[in-house]
């Protein structure tokens, strides 16, 4: 089974490249050309070497001993949260400004939700002396302050996304706004697996390397490269993706992908995409999200703001409609809980948005001693305050 | 030959197009305004139909979109409201929008119902153009519909051949790549673009937009082409208390 975008830049139905004739030439140049550019020895070498002297891969494997415990069942948490920035965002930022180099681009701009994309995405330009300019919804400039001062240290220009409801899918729209006004010296890094064609396949190539390690480090641990299980949480899907990828062919592998229910799916206050979702053309792709009748988008939400997009890339709308992946969602309380069960039993703080990977733990029955292999893409250091406020300490 | 290549063959004069989004400022508007626009003298009009996410669209039109959706904007409610274009005006109008509301409508659909209240053609800017080939082109012929496709400064030489051989209206040009509402800066590097497309000989006529915001700027697109498009000027116009009332002093200083 082929779960790979084919050569027109779709996966089955979804994905292609619906963009406006403005951002056309850029798009096409990279559809040309991403693969043949970083696949080049010299490209590679560069990228291997600031993951490994920067950001500090290899991630560790740890096996959660008391959470395995808890669950009856070998439990071991891939370790984004120890990257450099905190979070898996950096393994394609690093991949995306040695692209933007290539391509000669002087100034880069990124969209951030939770901030922790513009986070890395402002250090990879301090690194290489580029241009910053990152867009982020006003409303979530206000919850996510810190990640707003560390992109400023790092000499980013933040700029509010105004219009719509002020979070990610509005700064997304600011950004491809900048990206038409400013077509030749600038690239946009997108932070997922979403928009036109070639993103996609190219975010998820680049945030490849979690699932690449993983394999590895299991068949190190435990003698065999496979789980019985692969978890990871999904907004638009980066770090999903990139658990997932490796593991994509082994089909024993049981894929599940975590997303946010909010206030619990029907109420209302959700981003269960692919649950409320439906087919349709969003930021550039043919993919699942949420929109009235009328193909009007509707706001998401989630107590994190990572996972508050109205949609899931189009590789993951594939994998749910064909079933090779099980999408799942979990509520904030539920999340809440695992965060502060995993803070407690293991001693990491996980970002909420890992929280709900761990939260569906509890949802899940073992037969004898099965492996679990959960992406634990981000810290939780940016979520401390909305943790405080929700436990009342 | 729908209205719009009747236009483009018949008309000496430099064309003006004027777009405005539908149900703005009111959700009643769009008939009394797209009459107004042909009493004062527009050539055609393109009618927006607002979407929530307006991507190529500056400020103006994002706030245009946003209220159209607020007072109760869709498709369906649009071709109810268009049940009486052909009672009520007779110049060419072109229906222009992302593609997400179409997708959910249904292309065939959309067309269909188009076409059944006289409408012309179609500027769709988030529709390829080889899946409008492969999946959807029949439904714009089998209309008489013209799909209508954008060409920038940056776009190829080869590209823009390929557009004008999929064209059936006209071409539009954008002035610079730029989302809508920034004024055009006449400058040497766009006169020798407009003169690029010109020396090109499409087959299809040329029209200016996105930019085009005064009587100046309306003059020197029309050097090149066959006319030019204000949208964010008009849609600005709209916003003020008695802006419908001064439609036609606001086309009067294009014109004259």
């Amino acid at each position: 089974m082929n779960y790979q975008v084919n050569e027109k830049g779709y996966y089955g139905n979804f994905g292609g490249a619906y963009i406006p004739e403005m951002l056309y030439p850029n798009v096409e140049y990279l559809r040309q050309h991403y693969l043949e550019i970083i696949y080049e020895d010299g490209f590679q070498g560069e990228f291997h070497q600031l993951l490994t002297d920067y950001v500090g891969r290899p991630s560790p494997l740890f096996l959660a001993g008391q959470l395995s415990e808890r669950y009856g069942t070998t439990i071991f948490l891939k370790r984004e949260d120890l990257n450099h920035t905190g979070a898996h965002k950096i393994n394609n930022t690093i991949g995306q400004v040695l692209l933007a180099e290539r391509l000669g681009k002087k100034r880069i701009i990124a969209e951030t939700g939770a901030g922790q994309h513009g986070v890395a995405t402002a250090t990879v330009c301090a690194l290489k002396g580029l241009e910053c300019v990152v867009y982020m919804g006003e409303v979530d400039i206000q919850r996510q302050a810190p990640n707003v001062a560390r992109m400023k240290m790092m000499g980013a220009k933040v700029v509010p996304a105004k219009s719509g409801s002020k979070t990610l899918k509005d700064a997304t729209n600011e950004a491809m706004r900048d990206w038409i006004n400013h077509p030749e010296d600038t690239h946009y890094i997108i932070g997922s697996v979403v928009g036109p064609h070639p993103y996609p396949d190219m975010v998820a190539r680049f945030q490849s390397i979690i699932s690449a390690e993983t394999k590895k480090q299991l068949k190190e641990k435990t003698g065999s490269e496979n789980p019985n299980y692969v978890i990871a949480c999904v907004g638009g899907g980066s770090n999903a993706m990139g658990m997932f990828y490796h593991f994509l062919e082994d089909e024993q592998v049981q894929l599940i992908a975590v997303e946010a229910a909010g206030k619990g799916i029907y109420s209302g206050h959700s981003a269960a995409t692919s649950i409320l979702g439906k087919e349709g053309v969003l930021h550039g792709c043919r993919t699942i999200f949420m929109q009235t009748g009328d193909g009007q988008v509707v706001e998401p939400y989630s107590i994190s703001a990572g996972l508050d997009y109205p949609g899931i890339g189009p590789q993951h709308a594939y994998l749910q409609r064909i079933g090779r992946a099980k999408y799942v969602s979990i509520t904030d309380d539920e999340a809440m809980q695992a965060g502060k069960l995993c803070a407690q039993l293991e001693g990491i703080i996980p970002a909420i948005e890992s929280a709900h990977g761990l939260a569906y733990l509890e949802k899940m029955k073992f037969f004898g001693n099965e492996t679990v292999a959960i992406c634990l893409s981000g810290r939780g250091d940016k979520d401390l305050d909305t943790y405080m406020n929700y436990f009342k300490w | 030959m729908n209205r719009l290549n009747y236009l483009f063959a018949n008309k000496q004069e430099p064309i003006l197009s004027i777009y405005f989004t539908a149900g703005y400022p009111n959700l009643n508007s769009t008939l009394a305004i797209a009459e107004a626009l042909e009493k004062a003298g527009a050539n055609f009009i393109e009618i927006g139909f607002p979407f929530s996410d307006p991507l190529a669209d500056g400020p103006i039109i994002q706030y245009s979109s946003q209220k159209a959706l607020e007072n109760g904007m869709s498709l369906k409610a649009l071709f109810d409201q268009l049940k009486d274009l052909r009672k009520r005006v007779s110049i060419p109008v072109v229906l222009m929008g992302y593609v997400n509301p179409v997708f959910q409508y249904g292309v065939e659909a959309f067309c269909d119902q188009a076409a059944a209240v006289g409408v012309d053609g179609m500027i769709i800017p988030d529709l390829p153009m080889e899946e409008y080939q492969e999946l959807y082109q029949d439904y714009f012929t089998r209309n008489h519909l013209s799909n209508i496709f954008l060409v920038t400064p940056q776009t190829s030489p080869e590209r823009i051949r390929q557009i004008d051989a999929l064209s059936t209206g006209f071409i539009y040009l954008l002035s610079c790549s730029a989302t809508t509402g920034k004024n055009l800066q006449i400058s040497d590097e766009t006169e020798a673009y407009f003169r690029r497309i010109k020396e090109m000989k499409l087959n299809n006529p040329t029209m200016v937009g996105f930019g085009i915001f005064d009587k100046q700027s309306f003059k020197m697109a029309s050097q090149y082409t066959r006319g030019a498009i204000i949208g964010s000027a008009f849609v600005r116009l709209l916003a003020e208390q008695d802006g419908i009332e001064r439609i036609p002093e606001f086309i009067r200083s294009i014109r004259y």
